[in-house]
């Protein structure tokens, strides 16, 4: 019985070795990613910032007022203004549905017609 | 395990035959096995004290090793460690209250130079002075011959140069990365921010520092490394800002002044919505601190902030909302307003030498900007109270808004407070403060009488500071404002819609030989709107205006502060959205309901 225990140890021993040489390398190969991918990350992170910055450049107002003045023709845009505010009542209300049972008008209300039949219809 | 008998059997029957003492043989042989016992125990202990002695041994050397090593070894990041904010960059981002840039970082180059690796210094020193004209190759020569091995030629490139000195290829020519500090929107909010700089450098990296403003007061926050994902929110409104600058620039143009400033200010919060000042700088390029002259002269100087100022009559709502408060007056009181009033030695004269007595109501004092009548309620008041109430509106303290220059503008006033002093001071002569100082009191009085603390940094409650004044004295005093604007001194800022109250100040600018300048005043503005339910302070200060198109010069508040901050109202008001109050319009079917 012993002598059999020691060789199923020794076993155990080569085998937890090369388990271990084998943990070892995937080990370092996955720090080699985490590298690799860190530096990625603050690769676009950095040019996320760079971009960052080049939208708030490019939309300082200084530009964005020059370019309204250039742009005054096609665009017509000014400064805000207090009369620009409108009021609940200046909006105009939709348009009335044409609730009618013979006019069906639009497909979109033949549908909503079949729908409506065909739930009368299952139970 | 054999054991050997004590009394072995035929030694026993030997010596019995032969007369011995058997007991001997057991003695005998019993010293011999403990002899023995004793010798092993000694062995085993021996052993294990080596044992423990090695085990101890190479434990303390592992340790010493190990700490050797780490000692000795080039510090490592964990790259274990999840990736986040620690690649970020070392220096928080500045945003405005919307979530848009003022200040962010931006990777660039320093160059340096190894002189010991050049192959053609002269060839080097003509080709850069080439790329960079502010370098001098004569110079650049010498320096790259005088025996140092080591160099910087410049601090930030830009990606273009950096090709150029690429293209020169000299081996000596290096480049170190760079976080550079940058301002998007260039002279935008200049003076909130301030600037930055480089600090120690090093081949590899720079620490970027703060050298002014937002960024020097906040300087430990914004480098803390903990800190550097989260940018640091302002109060400041970017487009309100610009606004207000684009503004208070043509201001000063037309009315052809030294400088301004300009504060907007959430009366709920103290939340700075905008403060500029002119003229201003561009903190990406920001220049040196002047060295001669006049330190206001410089872009540099922030007049909303660092100037101190007399400011004039703004100051008689102090005075007269004070009495109002201490239950001596009321709005309607009739106050001696006869002119010109004498005081010892001293004659207290109107503008132009009007005369608004023999009497005259409280409300119309501030309405027509009234010395002699002010200086009546100051005597009413007493000097003990009116310095207590001054204080308390944080008008003798420096700002405590988030600005390096702040702590440095501490308000001037009188050592001595006789009489006379509280008689000028309740018109804002004889004491001085900055426009914010200004600004925040007025704030005060705006948010009911609770005392507000500027900030410049996104506050999201309301204040909750000390009461200064009663809710109802508030009232009355920003109606009293509202009666400056539509039959006083501030006519020209009745902004339709928005209900504008305010008082103005004008003040003459001391000469240096003492006395006043009649040609050199400071005109102030301040004001609430919209006046039936306080939300926003301005206060517009102009340095040495003259309004032109009239016969002959004017340079009072009401013609010259008063229009540019009208026109502030009229163009920021619709951007913090503040809806103008129309005549209230029959209700329909339709707000009926809604209501």
């Amino acid at each position: 019985m012993r002598p059999v225990l020691y060789v199923l140890s020794f076993l155990a021993v080569l085998a937890l070795g090369f388990w271990a040489y084998r943990e070892n390398y995937t080990t370092q190969a996955a720090l080699r990613d985490v590298t690799a991918l860190q530096d990625e990350i603050a690769g676009i992170r950095e040019s996320l910032a760079v971009q960052r910055a080049e939208w708030a450049y490019l939309n300082r107002p200084d530009r964005l007022r020059d370019l309204a003045t250039l742009n005054f023709d096609r665009l017509g845009l000014l400064p805000m203004e207090p009369a620009q505010f409108g009021s609940a009542q200046q909006v105009a209300f939709p348009p009335a549905p044409i609730i009618s049972n013979l006019d069906i008008a639009s497909p979109q209300s033949v549908s909503g017609s079949l729908d409506v039949a065909a739930a009368e219809q299952t139970p | 395990m054999t054991r050997t008998p004590l009394r072995p059997l035929a030694r026993i029957l030997h010596a019995r035959s032969t007369g011995e003492n058997p007991d001997s043989i057991e003695r005998e042989n019993l010293r011999l096995r403990h002899e023995v016992m004793r010798d092993k125990a000694r062995g085993r202990a021996q052993l294990r004290l080596v044992v423990l002695a090695l085990c101890f041994f190479s434990a303390f050397t592992v340790i010493g090793a190990r700490m050797g090593t780490m000692a000795a070894s080039v510090p490592e990041e964990p790259r274990t460690a999840s990736a986040g904010t620690e690649i970020e960059a070392s220096r928080a981002d500045i945003l405005d209250r919307h979530g848009r840039i003022l200040a962010t970082n931006m990777t660039t180059h320093a160059l340096y130079v190894q002189t010991r690796d050049l192959v053609d210094p002269a060839r080097v020193a003509k080709e850069l002075a080439a790329i960079f004209p502010e370098l001098d190759e004569a110079t650049l020569l010498r320096r790259f011959t005088d025996g140092r091995s080591f160099l910087w030629v410049r601090k930030v490139l830009s990606p273009e140069q950096m090709q150029k000195v690429h293209e020169i290829g000299d081996p000596g020519l290096l480049f170190g990365p760079r976080e550079m500090r940058l301002y998007p929107n260039g002279t935008l909010a200049a003076h909130v921010l301030g600037g930055a700089s480089f600090g120690a450098e090093g081949v590899d990296s720079a620490e970027v520092i703060g050298t002014a403003g937002l960024e020097k007061f906040m300087d430990q926050r914004l480098r803390d490394p903990a800190q550097a994902g989260t940018p640091l929110v302002t109060s400041l409104d970017l487009t309100v800002q610009a606004s207000v600058e684009d503004v208070l620039a043509s201001g000063i143009t037309m009315m052809n002044a030294k400088g301004g400033a300009a504060i907007l200010m959430d009366v709920k919060t103290g939340e700075i919505l905008a403060l500029a000042a002119g003229p201003t700088f561009d903190p990406n390029d920001r220049p040196n601190n002047p060295t001669s002259g006049e330190p206001s002269d410089s872009p540099l100087f922030n007049r909303a902030v660092q100037g101190i100022y007399e400011l004039g009559s703004t100051f008689k709502i102090f005075a007269a909302a004070q009495a109002i408060d201490l239950g001596l007056v009321t709005p309607e009181t009739l106050v001696d307003a006869n002119a010109p009033m004498r005081y010892g030695k001293f004659t207290i004269k109107e503008f132009e030498n009007h005369n608004y007595g023999p009497m005259a109501t409280v409300a119309d004092i501030i309405a027509k900007s009234s010395n002699v009548g002010t200086a009546h309620i100051a005597m009413m008041i007493g000097g003990e109270r009116q310095q207590a109430f001054l204080k308390s509106l944080g008008l003798f303290d420096a700002s405590p808004v988030e600005l390096v220059e702040a702590k440095g503008a501490k308000p001037l006033r009188p050592t001595r407070w006789p009489e006379i002093v509280t008689i000028t001071a309740a018109y804002g002569h004889g004491v001085s403060g900055s426009p914010l100082n200004l600004a925040t009191a007025y704030a005060t009085i705006a948010n009911g009488g609770i005392k507000v603390t500027p900030t410049l940094l996104k506050r999201t409650e309301p204040m909750k500071g000390a009461r200064v004044m009663k809710k109802e004295t508030a009232l009355m005093a920003v109606s009293m404002m509202r009666r400056v604007v539509t039959e006083g001194t501030a006519s020209l800022a009745d902004v339709p819609g928005y209900a504008v109250a305010g008082k103005t100040g004008t003040a003459e600018k001391p000469k240096r030989g003492g006395g006043y300048d009649h040609e050199k005043v400071v005109n102030t503005f301040a004001s609430v709107f919209p006046a039936n339910d306080p939300k926003y302070v301005l206060v517009v200060t102009l340095d040495e205006p003259v309004e032109t198109t009239g016969p002959k010069p004017r340079r009072t508040a009401g013609w010259t502060a008063v229009p540019v901050a009208a026109e502030i109202i009229r163009r920021a008001a619709p951007l913090l959205g503040l809806r103008p109050q129309v005549e209230p319009q029959p209700l329909d079917g339709l707000t009926a309901v809604k209501q």
